[in-house]
């Protein structure tokens, strides 16, 4: 970095802003507010997976208690999402296990613990539907067609065909679900952790059939999220809220860990078949894909989950017959939801999976194989996008292979209980296709005495948004970071940026900030802060999402620009099989990822990190066990998740090819990190001559696994 | 009941059978002790416990009569705080207490295998360790620095 960049922020790893709140136990989450005459609240909930309640018995004596049910949802008794199809407390029908029934209060946690025991549901319980493959009801069909499939077939020298299944994951934030409802101003204001702080405020207007001005949602610190507090926490909040009104007390209700895992949302399973013709020279010449997701009880997100899916289900490889039909469909157990990668981990599993599969059936070099096919810039996409300049599969997969030494250690290790595998993938940054047109998200910035104050619902779930902001406010206004301030996420102070997933807070919302900034910036002129005030009073500058020009989508037949720009990344795993327990250890993991510009390099490092010992949790630990619609594992002691021990260590390398249209060439990053380590780590385990086809790969399904009989590729 | 907290003497009534974690969270209004589990599988609730790194959702109160606890808000300028924030050992910040109190019992000078192993009962859902190991081993190095310059 040249001498001239010293003064900025951008690029450099400036402190965390609430860095030093979170090192001395000083930052408060939720569980660690307190209000006056605060009722502690608790959720009932149903213990069979399917069927309709018959009858309620209170086997204690209910003076003191707050007792709700549907009865007191004052408006209307559904969570406002994409549908409004899931209640928010059951009315007659059961549709899964742990589904919400009734609610209760107490002062006293022992007490609310004790009654919840002495509360009698009787059900007529009915045939519940487990099997995605069976079930009647479809939440959403998306097809996305290019070039003549047929054809294509037609010209391939070799057609490869391969089925894939990946399981349930547990986003397994640290800090539970949870919230604080207050009654006042004749509304409610909460006070949660919480990824999306309008969702929640959207969800308790409908629910309590209150004006947007009577509901208040304030984020508290919050203790992780992965997707896992994108659309639950409407659920929570909601429940809170009937309590605190019912009772005009603050509620909280903060979720234990059984709770949390057994009732909130998980990654979606998926079963996805691939078909693909290719040349004898490796050239893909048709791919035919079926993604099926098990949606669970309720819609959720699941449309837009299965179209992400979609999208990247080929891989970032170039063909110019593709087909691809996905679905995703209603069963009888708790519904699936949000989590980091949001359906891209599923298919890109299965295509990098099954890639390998077609280099061996070549018997080709799988980085050979990926070269030839990977996308360039001025290749189009499956919905027939054209890629800048910015997409660097090639350069990625490239120095991925050079700094691993791939091509050496498979050729060393060849016999050897040592395996190695590498994984090509790419991910969409901001929502897909027309999304964030349909958001219209806004972001503002306010002058300080000193500088500024960032505005934004954006939160902070560990990620760093608050820092990365403020970086990039600081260097468009070409002051000092530390002048830079941002607000709490407060429904009552900030305006709506959207929801903070998709790998859209910096891309998309970064962006907005640096153009109110830059206004800001132009006002001023010479003029410093403090003079402006006095002179002209209060400035606050608010702008609006304003894509790119020339990006075109269509809904109907999912063709056109589906993102306004994509990550790249490519993931080497090093693993050692434990020949009589044939439990697989990875040892080491290189990473190249390009994703425009570090704002801030720790940071996103740490993104990429922390996602990668997710992936690789879901490739060999992460065994979501559902027996009869129940995760029978709900506990931290055998839902395992990558401790110091399982997780290997991480070379990270950076790429910055910049995004014309992100702030300082910024892209996404925080889900592309997932999508790579599962299939690197299944084809590590190929590479030791074994045809793993589903995921997690515990022990017991690598002994059952069939040879491959390509050992070495 | 007596026991030294943060390095002050306290007398706290609480139930005996009470945990340790509840009691430092509500008796003492020290919440800077996360619950994350309450099984004593994640380590949030980590404090140190006569020199000894503990999951305080497992000990009851009764055990820490005369005892000495020590919380992460017991903790004031060590090394390995501002490192946790400078490394990115610090994400979300939920795990952080109790990882920095579990990297406080570490011996000292620790290598890499004996940082790992020394963690293993923290578990750390954002950052892949990659930034805690870093954080740990920048802070005794500044140790280092600080023991031969002052």
């Amino acid at each position: 970095m040249g001498a001239s960049r010293k003064s900025g922020a951008v690029g450099r790893n400036v402190p965390r802003k609430e860095g030093l709140d979170k090192v001395t136990g000083r930052a408060k989450y939720v569980d660690d507010l307190h209000f006056a005459g605060m009722l502690h609240g608790r959720t009932v909930r149903s213990t069979i997976p399917k069927g309709t309640v018959t009858g309620i018995r209170f086997e204690f004596d209910r003076k003191g208690f707050t007792v709700a049910d549907f009865r007191d949802v004052p408006g209307r008794n559904a969570i406002a999402l994409i549908e409004l199809d899931q209640p928010c407390l059951v009315e007659r029908e059961v549709r899964h296990f742990a589904e919400p029934i009734l609610l209760l209060a107490h002062e006293n946690r022992e007490q609310l613990l004790d009654a919840e025991r002495r509360i009698a549901i009787e059900y007529r319980a009915s045939e519940p539907l487990y099997d995605p493959a069976r079930s009647p009801k479809c939440f959403k069909e998306i097809v996305v067609e290019k070039g003549d499939v047929a054809g294509g077939f037609s010209e391939a020298d070799l057609v490869v065909e391969g089925e894939y299944r990946s399981g349930h994951q547990e986003q397994l934030y640290i800090e539970t679900n949870g919230v604080i409802a207050v009654p006042e101003n004749g509304g409610v204001t909460v006070y949660g952790s919480v990824q999306c702080p309008y969702y929640v405020h959207r969800a308790l207007r409908v629910l309590l059939d209150l004006p947007a001005e009577k509901v208040r949602v304030v984020q508290a610190e919050t203790g992780g999220g992965f997707g896992g507090k994108e659309e639950y926490p409407s659920m929570v909040a909601g429940h809170a809220a009937i309590l605190a009104l019912k009772s005009g007390r603050p509620v909280k209700i903060v979720y234990d860990r059984v709770e949390d895992m057994v009732a909130t949302t998980k990654r979606h399973p998926a079963v996805i078949r691939h078909r693909t013709g290719v040349k004898r020279d490796g050239r893909l010449t048709a791919i035919d894909i079926d993604v099926l997701m098990d949606g669970g009880a309720y819609m959720t997100l699941s449309p837009v989950v299965l179209s992400r899916g979609v999208i990247h289900a080929t891989g970032p490889y170039r063909c110019e017959n593709v087909k691809i039909h996905g679905r995703v469909v209603m069963t009888n157990t708790p519904p699936n939801g949000a989590f980091r990668g949001f359906g891209a981990p599923q298919t890109q599993f299965a295509a990098e999976v099954h890639m390998e599969r077609i280099a061996e059936a070549l018997g080709m070099d799988p980085v050979r194989l990926r070269e030839a096919n990977a996308f360039r810039p001025g290749d189009t996409t499956a919905t027939g996008q054209k890629l800048g300049k910015d997409c660097s599969a090639v350069k990625v997969l490239r120095e991925a292979v050079r700094k691993s030494d791939f091509r050496a250690k498979r050729r060393a290790w060849r016999g050897t209980d040592r395996g190695i595998g590498l994984s090509l993938f790419f991910h969409g940054s901001g929502f897909t296709g027309g999304g964030e047109v349909k958001l219209a998200s806004k972001a503002s910035l306010e002058l300080t005495e000193t500088g500024a104050r960032i505005l934004v619902a954006s939160t902070e779930i560990g990620q760093g948004t608050r820092t990365m902001h403020a970086q990039i406010v600081a260097d468009a206004l070409g002051i000092p970071y530390g002048n830079v301030e941002v607000a709490v996420a407060d429904t009552a102070r900030v305006p709506d940026s959207g929801p903070t997933v998709a790998s859209r807070t910096c891309m998309i919302v970064g962006k907005i900030l640096e153009r109110c900034a830059q206004e800001i910036r132009q006002k001023l002129g010479k003029t410093s802060p403090r003079e402006y005030l006095a002179k002209h009073g209060p400035l606050v500058v608010t702008k609006e999402y304003a894509g790119p020009d020339g990006l075109y989508w269509d809904d109907d037949t999912y063709r056109g620009d589906a993102y306004g720009a994509y990550g790249w990344g490519c993931d080497v795993v090093e693993i050692e099989r434990d020949p009589i327990t044939f439990e697989v250890r990875p040892t080491r993991v290189t990473t190249v990822q390009e994703i425009g510009k570090a704002i801030h390099p720790v940071l996103a490092a740490g993104q990429i990190e922390g996602g990668t010992a997710q992936g690789i949790g879901y490739a060999l630990l992460e065994e979501v066990a559902m027996r009869d619609g129940r995760m029978a594992n709900a506990q931290l002691t055998n839902y395992l998740v990558p401790t110091t021990l399982d997780t290997p260590e991480i070379g990270v390398t950076i790429l910055e090819n910049p995004y014309p249209h992100g702030p300082f060439g910024a892209k996404g990053v925080g889900e592309m990190p997932i999508d790579g380590p599962a299939p690197a780590v299944i084809n590590a385990i190929r590479s030791l001559g074994i045809d793993v086809r589903e995921i997690p790969a515990t022990p017991e399904r690598i002994l059952e696994s069939p040879r491959s009989g390509a050992a070495g590729g | 009941m007596k026991f030294t907290l943060n390095g002050k003497t306290r007398n706290v009534e609480a139930p005996p059978m009470k945990r340790l974690l509840d009691v430092l969270r509500e008796e003492c209004g020290l919440t800077g002790t996360k619950e994350g589990c309450g099984e004593g599988e994640c380590g949030a609730c980590t404090v140190i416990l006569d020199g000894l790194p503990v999951n305080s959702c497992l000990v009851p109160f009764a055990q820490v009569r005369a005892a000495d606890v020590t919380t992460i808000e017991g903790l004031r300028g060590h090394p390995l705080q501002e490192s946790f924030v400078l490394e990115g050992g610090a994400q979300c910040g939920i795990c952080t207490p109790g990882m920095i109190l579990a990297a406080v019992a570490l011996p000292k000078n620790a290598g890499r295998d004996e940082i790992r192993t020394g963690l293993a009962g923290n578990i750390c859902r954002c950052t892949g360790y990659t930034a805690i190991y870093r954080a740990v081993e920048k802070a005794a190095k500044t140790r280092t620095l600080r023991r031969a310059g002052n």
